[in-house]
């Protein structure tokens, strides 16, 4: 079931990102909620190209992908950076087949943090991700977000390896409570 | 009580052209290569709890094709979470088969949830499965091949077996030689039938 049409506030780079998964052809997407992606959630539910799916943690993204693979199709994960620590067995398909893989991670704990909880995780995001084999890139602007998700998903795909975009906090914006 | 290798070759036997397996880590990969090592199987070695969301992202990929996973109770209990998300998600095209030993059968067959109080086809049901099914006895495998195969999915299928270890069959565990085999078989046939 699709939603309503769908347009991005002008102001808004994730319209940038949006485009570069479509110029690059993702055809699925699979999120753990986060703020700073709301909107590109939306859209990807709003896209009848894209297949967006839900799961109840971010394990289950790097399996699904694997899958997607499988199938011939590209995908894409949206999560934030307190998600990469439940996936870390779960990387482990992605080096044992080669698998490609590609997530966007929006980033806590790292500026004007509200939150102490999201500190511990925050802070070893792209240590983790390096030690279980990825490729890194941070963004630190929206042109940054945009650029770095198109060249990560060829990369992943045209090379077969695991791919993480980090959006720093700084870009996304401090979470209010 | 039904054998497990019995029970998967039951199901897998004659198997559809367009039918593609995912098998979970341990005795269901052993069990669906015991079956036949053809090229539209992928094994799992690892990810435990990963099948069934594999399952997932393949058959959103492949609406033409029929897509079963095959797994065991422990990696159905550590993935639960899972099954919620393909009841939500709803893909008509995928089957999860449980062989269900109702314990941990590679580490010293330790009882598993199953074997005390969870009941994992009534999870899936609650989660939004279109249909399941346990099949306890042989003569209960010709409906349950029926609807892994047949019914709208997601469907959800148990057989609960014995416990006792069988001989192991070994397919390949080089996750990149199993990956490359499966898309360049799946593809070809893909494209074959575009032609």
């Amino acid at each position: 079931m699709k939603a309503k049409a769908f347009s991005f506030a002008a102001d808004d780079w994730r319209s940038g990102v949006f485009a570069a998964l479509k110029r690059q052809n993702v055809q699925q997407m699979a999120y753990v909620p986060d703020a700073g992606h709301a909107s590109l959630i939306t859209a990807c539910h709003a896209d009848a190209e894209i297949e967006s799916t839900v799961l109840t943690t971010e394990e289950e993204g790097v399996a699904l992908l694997a899958g997607a693979d499988l199938g011939g199709q590209r995908g894409v994960m949206l999560m934030q950076s307190s998600g990469v620590g439940n996936c870390v067995n779960m990387f482990s398909l992605l080096q044992s087949c080669g698998f490609p893989f590609v997530t966007l991670v929006t980033m806590r704990g790292e500026w004007a943090e509200f939150n102490p909880w999201q500190i511990p995780m925050g802070k070893v995001t792209e240590e983790t991700f390096k030690r279980s084999g990825f490729i890194v890139y941070r963004a630190d602007t929206g042109e940054d977000a945009a650029a770095m998700t198109a060249s990560a998903v060829q990369l992943a795909y045209d090379s077969n390896c695991p791919v993480a975009v980090l959006l720093s906090q700084r870009l996304i914006g401090a979470k209010n409570f | 009580m039904i054998d497990r290798r019995d029970g998967v070759a039951a199901i897998l036997k004659d198997r559809p052209d367009n039918l593609l397996v995912i098998s979970g880590l341990g005795s269901p990969t052993y069990d669906v290569a015991a079956a036949g090592d053809v090229a539209e199987n992928f094994y799992l070695w690892g990810a435990m709890g990963g099948s069934a969301s594999m399952g997932l992202g393949l058959a959103l990929a492949r609406p033409d094709a029929r897509v079963l996973v095959v797994t065991g109770d422990g990696e159905a209990l550590m993935g639960m979470g899972s099954l919620a998300t393909l009841g939500a998600k709803a893909p008509e095209n995928l089957a999860v088969l449980v062989i269900d030993n109702e314990a941990f059968g590679e580490t010293g067959g330790q009882t598993s949830h199953t074997g005390k109080t969870t009941n994992l086809a009534a999870v899936a049901l609650a989660c939004g499965f279109r249909h399941v099914l346990t099949a306890h006895r042989q003569p209960d495998l010709a409906v349950l091949k029926q609807v892994m195969l047949e019914e709208t999915g997601p469907v959800l299928g148990v057989i609960k077996v014995g416990s006792g270890e069988l001989p192991r069959v070994l397919p390949e565990r080089d996750g990149h030689a199993i990956r490359n085999r499966f898309i360049t078989a799946t593809t070809n046939r893909k494209n074959g039938e575009k032609t």
